[in-house]
């Protein structure tokens, strides 16, 4: 049941609101004990009762699942995170402020790896979210409860946010659609920050329709985020068509390498048919910066990282481990608060702020930055969109990345795009070894609508 | 042996609203915690926004001081924490600030000097800790308040020198409404630096931090120079240290040393763009500029022959300097309006507005230069006015100040003064010459202090002379 269907299904009188939220609520029953895709749930009743003077309005009161990194009012925003266990923002993010204003409710808070640093949300304080398609496999990361819950049924679409890939590798790997916008185009504001000068919120939801209508309600310029860019709000499904005549599509060899195994390989092989069939001129690409994407993510990421989380210091919020002076106090607050990858993290960064050392670490991550998005403005210059996989593999089974680096390299086709601020979406791109895998689609700055029609263009001919 | 002295100054903006939030910035007496959002509380996902009135007062400061505005500048992140930092980072310029370079003429002892600067930036003001018996409690009113900070090049000679600065600094901070520039309630404040040199090589310096008074930054630096000579005399080496200034027992207090340096870990805040300041800014901020308080002690010199050390006094705060403006504007002799305003006006000018207004003083101190009242009698209708509220010209209706002037009168008036003070009379004969005044003053209250004084006094004086 997509988002669509049950807005046709609501407007043609053939649902009701109080139907659709009885069967998430009997699917959240069925699947939750395995799957723990959310943190916290909303009252169910509630939502039928408050629901009712939304119907007016483009989500009719449907409850949206929100990434428990994204601040809501009415239940807590926990970041995945000891240090946040109780907190509760008492403020609301502009992407769910704006998503309310457009009729819906908020669902619950799902989980993610722990301040939304990592690939298979295994890093979160509260638990794991296991893979609906198979309980013994990871989500992916870091918005593996968002993508779960769309993927088991028990959300009709999330918000999710994607600071490395965090939208889009769980939407591959729980078989959804994430997208990605550009770095800018919907608003940070009250998104729990963990590298600013890449985190952006998206959608994650059943389809690329229903992708495009979460957007159209939260993107557009917001005065509280000074790098909210000046764009107004718009209809990203008003223009929304399957076609790729004409589309000139490049496949980056550096995102095809021999390592992804033979029946991936087909299948990219299999999208490049689909694109031709549809019309679209498919030629090879090379990206050469693509091998510096993890480093320089990992260096930038984690010197904004270990700023942002300095405010979690005990003297806040709802941990504070006691010590006989304030420094003590801080230490063992973060060093009970945080979990290991939110250590490792901060580690870096502060390392490679550290006199001495910036220009070396962060100040060379900077210029390659720019070499990055200089490589795909160039190869934009000749193509209109970028394809290849979303991720390397398909889900992975739990521990079976315990090395940080095998479990980083899990996005190295996410992490450049994300780098240049590129809008990009993930749509299910067909199995290997049964297993949902990621077609992957990156457009220039701002090429949202390209991008969703060409992956809806995909996805009617992939289904 | 030369002393080096150099500062740095921390003014807080007179904003309505805080540097990168909409709260009121203004947080004196404010209970504690009551001006604060998610954006200065520093709560997970709050963004900066930065407030552009504060740019523009930072902007009046960097070109009064002819500093090089920047066309692009950068907000940084200094890393560090501190209870009453909620972000754990403060957001500052730093290695692109607003503006460098730049200079500053001031008085010392009525000789000019002037001062290189190195660099004027714009940075967000932290919270304060309130402490307890058992531990201290956090009070973030002030944090996220604009400051700029003012850098100078180690000028100053001597701790004189940087007390002069100081305090013309504030007079210009005044005049350029950027700034209340109390020291007492922490608007502007002050950290120094100071070194000795010797046959032309300098020594290692000590810092001062959080100077609050412009006494103790005098002291404070007299206090480290002694320390330094007394080092050197003794043979001893000199430590980079950070020193604080105990005002009560009047010493330093060793703060930390280098060994204790942080590490700040500067990187650009990826949550603000940079700030770019076009030309057409910058020409609107020049148009709105205030006549500063240097231009207009030399205008009053050349326009009324006004000596600095009145004008030094009347431009220490702008409203009394604007008030002399427009009192000198309408007077026969501005010069003398400057005594009036400093010596008389003054007194009663204890609230946000002046006790009378500028055109009434005028009129009532232009009576008195035409010699159509007295000096005495203005007095007294100034206090009247000041302290009633009612406009001058009623005040002057109400009494009859016409001045006796008449020869024949004012030797009434003087003789029975003589007659009445017969002991003052023999004093004066017995050379005591202060008498001649007491018969005056006697004389003057007699006559309501309408006689003509001057007049009246060579009267007596010839009278005595008669015996
Ligand atoms: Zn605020």
């Amino acid at each position: 049941m997509t988002l669509t269907e049950v807005r046709a299904g609501l407007a043609a009188h053939e649902l009701t609101r109080e139907e659709v939220i009885a069967a998430l609520w009997e699917r959240i029953a069925a699947c939750e004990p395995t799957v723990h895709a959310f943190l916290s749930l909303a009252d169910p009743d509630r939502l039928i009762a408050d629901g009712e003077p939304l119907s007016g309005l483009p989500l009719s009161g449907l409850p949206i699942a929100i990434k428990d990194n994204i601040c809501a009012r009415d239940l807590p925003t926990t970041c995945g995170s000891r240090m946040l266990q109780r907190f509760r923002s008492p403020y609301e993010a502009t992407a769910v402020a704006r998503l309310r204003s457009a009729g819906a409710q908020v669902q619950g808070k799902t989980n993610l790896d722990e301040f939304a640093m990592g690939s298979s949300t295994e890093h979160s304080a509260f638990g794991p979210t296991r893979n609906p398609h198979d309980p013994s496999r990871v989500p992916g990361g870091s918005s593996g409860g968002s993508a779960a819950a769309v993927a088991a049924g028990e959300a009709l679409a999330a918000l999710g946010s994607d600071t490395g890939g965090s939208v889009r590798q769980p939407a591959a790997l729980c078989g959804v659609v994430g997208l990605r916008p550009t770095y800018g185009l919907v608003s940070r504001y009250g998104l729990v920050a963990f590298a600013s000068s890449l985190d952006t919120i998206g959608p994650i939801a059943g389809c690329v329709r229903d992708a495009a209508l979460v957007l159209s309600l939260v993107a557009g310029h917001d005065p509280l985020d000074s790098t909210s860019l000046p764009v107004p709000p718009h209809d990203y499904t008003a223009d929304l068509r399957p076609d790729l005549r004409g589309v000139r599509i490049g496949v980056p060899k550096e995102y095809v390498p021999r390592e992804l195994g033979p029946e991936a390989l087909a299948l990219v092989e299999r999208w490049r048919e689909v694109a031709e069939e549809l019309g679209a001129k498919v030629m090879d690409i090379t990206l050469p910066t693509t091998e510096y994407a993890l480093p320089t993510y990992y260096l930038i990421a984690s010197a904004e990282a270990a700023a942002n989380l300095a405010r979690y210091d005990g003297v806040r919020y709802t941990l504070r481990e006691e010590g006989d002076r304030v420094g003590a106090m801080i230490a063992r607050t973060r060093a009970v608060g945080f979990g290991p990858e939110v250590k490792r993290r901060i580690a870096l960064g502060t390392f490679a702020l550290s006199a001495g050392y910036y220009d070396q670490y962060y100040g060379k991550a900077q210029r390659v930055r720019t070499l990055i998005a200089r490589d795909f403005a160039g190869a934009f210059a000749e193509v209109d969109l970028i394809l290849g996989p979303t991720s390397p593999t398909p889900a992975f089974r739990f521990g079976e990345k315990e090395d940080p680096i095998a479990m980083y390299l899990a996005d190295v086709f996410t992490l450049p795009s994300a780098l240049a601020g590129l809008p990009a979406i993930s749509i299910p791109g067909g199995t290997v070894g049964g297993l949902p895998f990621g077609l992957q689609l990156i457009g220039p700055r701002l090429s949202e609508e390209r991008v969703l029609s060409a992956a809806l263009a995909f996805e009617e001919a992939l289904n | 042996m030369e002393t080096v002295i150099g500062l740095e100054i921390h003014v807080q903006l007179t904003t309505r609203t805080k540097l990168f939030c909409a709260c009121r910035a203004d947080y004196f007496a404010a209970p504690p915690n009551t001006l604060t959002c998610p954006v200065c509380l520093g709560l997970p996902g709050a963004l900066p926004v930065l407030n552009r009135c504060a740019v523009e007062l930072a902007l009046r400061i960097a070109l009064a001081l002819d500093a090089e505005v920047q066309p692009q500048s950068l907000f940084e992140r200094k890393n560090y924490f501190y209870p009453d930092l909620p972000k754990g980072y403060q957001i500052t310029h730093h290695a692109h600030p607003l503006a460098l370079g730049g200079r500053f003429t001031f008085a010392v002892d009525g000789e000019l000097h002037t001062v290189r600067l190195r660099q004027v930036h714009l940075e967000e003001d932290a919270g304060k800790l309130v402490h307890i018996p058992d531990g201290a409690l956090v009070d973030l009113n002030r944090c996220g308040v604009p400051l700029v900070e003012i850098v100078t090049e180690p000028d100053f000679r001597s701790p004189k020198e940087a007390r002069a600065f100081l305090m013309d600094l504030r007079t210009l901070l005044r005049h350029l409404g950027a700034s209340t520039a109390d020291m007492e309630k922490g608007a502007l404040r002050c950290d120094a630096n100071l070194s000795l040199t010797e046959n032309g090589r300098t020594g290692t310096r000590s810092e001062i931090k959080n100077l609050n008074s412009f006494r103790a930054v005098e002291r404070a630096l007299a206090a480290a120079a002694a320390l330094h000579r007394d080092l050197l005399a003794r043979g001893e080496e000199i430590h980079q240290v950070t020193f604080g200034w105990d005002d009560q027992e009047e010493r330093l207090v060793l703060q930390r040393t280098k060994e204790e340096a942080h590490d700040y870990r500067y990187f650009p805040d990826p949550d603000l763009v940079p700030l770019a300041i076009g030309p057409e800014w910058l020409e609107a901020v020049r148009a709105g500029m205030p006549e500063l308080p240097r231009a207009r002690a030399e205008r009053w010199a050349r326009a009324y022959g006004l000596p600095a050390r009145d004008a030094e006094v009347l431009l220490v705060e702008p409203a009394l300097a604007d008030y002399y403006d427009e009192v000198a504007k309408s007077v026969p002799d501005p010069h003398d309006a400057a005594g009036w305003v400093l010596s008389e006006l003054r007194q009663f000018w204890t609230g946000e507005e002046p006790p009378v207004p500028a055109r009434d003083l005028a009129l009532l101190i232009g009576r008195v230069q035409t010699g159509e009242i007295s000096r005495a009698s203005a007095k007294a209708v100034l206090e009247e006015a000041a302290t009633s509220g009612k406009p001058i010209a009623e005040v002057l209706a109400g009494r009859d100040l016409s001045q006796i002037k008449g020869e024949q009168d004012l030797r009434r008036l003087a003789e029975e003064v003589l007659a009445a003070h017969p002991q003052a009379v023999a004093d004066f004969g017995a050379g005591k010459v202060q008498a001649l005044g007491f018969l005056v003053g006697q004389a003057m209250r007699k006559a309501g202090g309408r006689a003509d004084a001057k007049k009246l006094t060579e009267i007596l004086r010839a009278l005595l002379a008669q015996g």
